[in-house]
């Protein structure tokens, strides 16, 4: 009896030491991109162009890459972030009073629009886009940014509608009531009680429509012009180009990324949250 | 607190939103629909001209893309996400569970390993695709990277420049055996989510794989008159199939999605009791067979959710491609890319009726999803 179980614990701690070898391996080859981005970056522009030297660590550090970039994409740094700051805070207020009124307000006909507007957030965009660019265009507010932060605003109204609406669903239904009994009426319930609650679920639609917005590339890429360009576009251009010193995309990547990198890193748990809102329960 | 006037007040405020979606969503769909069934653009003179007038053609510009012989990256780019969707959703799975499995045998540092799997997430499809395009050079890149850590020789793909095509099938003709298998994975979507937990669903879902694979990997045209294809004499021509060039997407998308399969399995796992995992050791399941048996039986709904999420976000999938290879590549066609190309030379009755070939495949998927999700919320 004692043998067997010795067995078993001998199997069982093996398969431990296998299961954090196969971890650490690999943990090791989702990292080897970020390896890559960095050391290339690193470089000076004709070593980071050879191929064959790609894994080597830069033969001495030169941070050219990254001022000639920042040179050259700090207009589309300041136009990604005016973009997100103001589509982030309108749409997350949107959402705040959607959710509300759908989680808490029977509404006639809620149980037909909510079902279309959740429809809304999986359509390919492709298939608007040609009468939005007409639109946009009939009403001047193609080529900036105003218009790009319309376009985020509405098309993120299903996301942060959803997630606020399961975030309120949870309060309970007595405290409104309770505070109906005092007098308070939609507003009042919705500043008195649900908005002060509503802490959360502001973090985690915030963080949701910061890094969509921050990361989304077909508006950018058509909408506006070159100047109002969020960051995207001219990092994909630059990377699409046929010879170019690898040296900077690379850089440019890391400028693009580390927004919502250290979003997430910092805020993990809430950016977790906010996908699997954007699935279960659809 | 349900009196008449809070409640017109809620409806008020709902309102400029649904007014908004109403016409970003589905009056644009209704005229990109208009468009897709109108001669606008066709002569490249009068695109541009305001006020122009639009004459209806019917389904000609869809007859157009499904067989004339120059709109054959049209369907090269149709069955290119095809067979994309099947190998990014697999490995996502397989990997996202794996990593799901490994980080549930109660690990020290969990935390830190979550962060790594789940980072790429928080990244731009842009930056992905720029860093794994210079990972994807032919000379450097992963191509040299056994070669750097074994001193085996450097590997020699092609990547996105390959011009091979695999799973070669004839269009329209040789092809009977994949329609039925789309036909039969479609029908098999929508039963297995209209009753959920239906087990014949699974059946003809693998029903419909094995008749496709038959059909895809060129048997069909053994046992059958193989048929030749209509645009053959075309300089870009390398037959329908699965073009390899776009395994490196596959490969970058993956790295970028495994991660969340991951967060939703893991996530799954954690909300089966230990109770129930105890008790099916008690009655003597083996360790593996408490994964097979209990938990992943428990996690088909969230493998579904999985499923339904990546498919939609690789039918429409743009921007990777267009990071990691411009709008021209050769070998590497999305419908996204296309109806971007269309756009920009102004064929809109064209690049129209791509979208709304897109849109109608991502519905496919996505109504019914959507109207079983909310139907099981209103049961419970």
């Amino acid at each position: 009896m004692n043998a067997q179980r010795d067995a078993r614990t001998l199997t069982r701690s093996l398969w431990r030491v296998a299961a954090y070898g196969l971890l650490i391996l690999m943990a090791l080859i989702f990292l080897i991109p970020v390896y890559m981005v960095v050391v290339t970056s690193l470089k000076e522009a004709a070593e980071a162009g050879r191929e064959a030297t790609a894994w080597d660590l830069p033969s001495k550090l030169n941070f050219e890459s990254f001022e000639t970039v920042w040179n050259d994409l700090s207009p589309n740094l300041r136009n990604s972030f005016l973009l997100v700051t103001a589509a982030t805070a309108i749409s997350a207020l949107v959402g705040s009073m959607n959710g509300y009124v759908l989680a808490k307000w029977r509404v006639p006909g809620a149980s037909i629009f909510f079902p279309l507007m959740l429809f809304g957030m999986f359509i390919p965009y492709q298939a608007i886009l040609i009468p939005l660019f007409k639109f946009m265009d009939n009403v001047n507010l193609y080529g900036g940014l105003p218009g790009l932060v319309l376009v985020h605003v509405v098309y993120g109204i299903p996301i942060t509608t959803l997630i606020f609406r399961n975030f309120y669903v949870d309060i309970p239904n007595e405290l409104l009531e309770a505070g109906a009994i005092d007098g308070a009426g939609f507003f009042g319930i919705y500043t008195k009680l649900v908005f002060p609650l509503s802490l959360p679920g502001f973090v985690v639609v915030v963080i949701w429509q910061f890094t969509q917005i921050w990361n989304e590339f077909l508006f950018a890429v058509t909408l506006v012009k070159d100047r109002w360009q969020p960051i995207t576009v001219p990092l994909a251009e630059t990377a699409g180009g046929i010879s170019v010193d690898w040296n900077q995309p690379m850089a440019g990547a890391i400028l693009a990324a580390l927004p919502t990198l250290l979003v997430y890193i910092i805020m993990g748990r809430w950016f977790i949250r906010g996908l699997l809102a954007g699935s279960i329960k659809g | 607190m349900y009196n008449r006037k809070d409640k017109a007040i809620a409806f008020l405020m709902i309102s400029p939103s649904l007014i908004l979606l109403a016409i970003f969503v589905y009056f644009f769909i209704g005229q990109t629909a208009w468009y897709s069934v109108s001669d606008w653009g066709i002569d490249p003179a009068t695109a541009l001209k305001k006020g122009v007038e639009k004459n209806y053609v019917g389904l000609d510009n869809y007859h157009t893309l499904i067989s004339s012989a120059s709109d054959y990256e049209f369907r090269l780019a149709f069955i290119s996400t095809f067979y994309f969707t099947i190998f990014f959703l697999s490995s996502c799975l397989i990997l996202g569970f794996f990593l799901a499995f490994l980080l549930d045998q109660r690990i020290k540092g969990e935390g830190i390993f979550r962060t790594i799997f789940l980072f790429p997430m928080s990244l731009s499809f842009v930056v992905t695709g720029t860093i794994w395009n210079w990972l994807l050079k032919p000379k450097g890149g992963l191509n040299i990277l056994p070669n750097k850590l074994f001193g085996t020789d450097p590997l020699e793909y092609k990547w996105l420049n390959s011009d091979t095509t695999l799973f070669k099938f004839e269009w329209l003709k040789g092809g009977t055996l994949f329609y039925l298998g789309i036909a039969l994975f479609t029908f098999a979507l929508f039963t297995y989510v209209a009753q959920k937990r239906n087990l014949s669903g699974f059946w003809v879902v693998i029903a419909g794989l094995v008749l496709w694979l038959i059909s895809a990997a060129g048997f069909w045209d053994k046992i059958w008159v193989p048929i030749d294809d209509p645009v053959r004499d075309i300089g870009t021509y390398q037959g329908y199939g699965y073009s390899a060039a776009l395994s490196g997407i596959v490969i970058a998308a993956t790295w970028q999605m495994a991660g969340y399969v991951m967060a939703l399995f893991l996530a799954g796992i954690r909300g089966i009791s230990e109770e129930l995992r105890e008790a099916a050791r008690v009655d003597g399941c083996a360790e593996w067979q408490v994964y097979t048996r209990i938990i992943l039986p428990q996690l088909r709904p969230i493998a579904l959710s999985a499923i339904i999420i990546l498919g939609h976000i690789s039918l429409k999938i743009f921007d990777l491609v267009y990071a990691m290879t411009g709008i021209d590549n050769k070998y590497v066609k999305v419908p996204g890319i296309l109806m971007l190309k269309g756009f920009r030379s102004n064929e809109w009755a064209r690049s129209s009726a791509v979208a709304m070939v897109m849109l109608f495949a991502i519905s496919l998927v996505i109504i019914p999803y959507l109207w079983s999700n909310l139907r099981t919320e209103k049961q419970s």
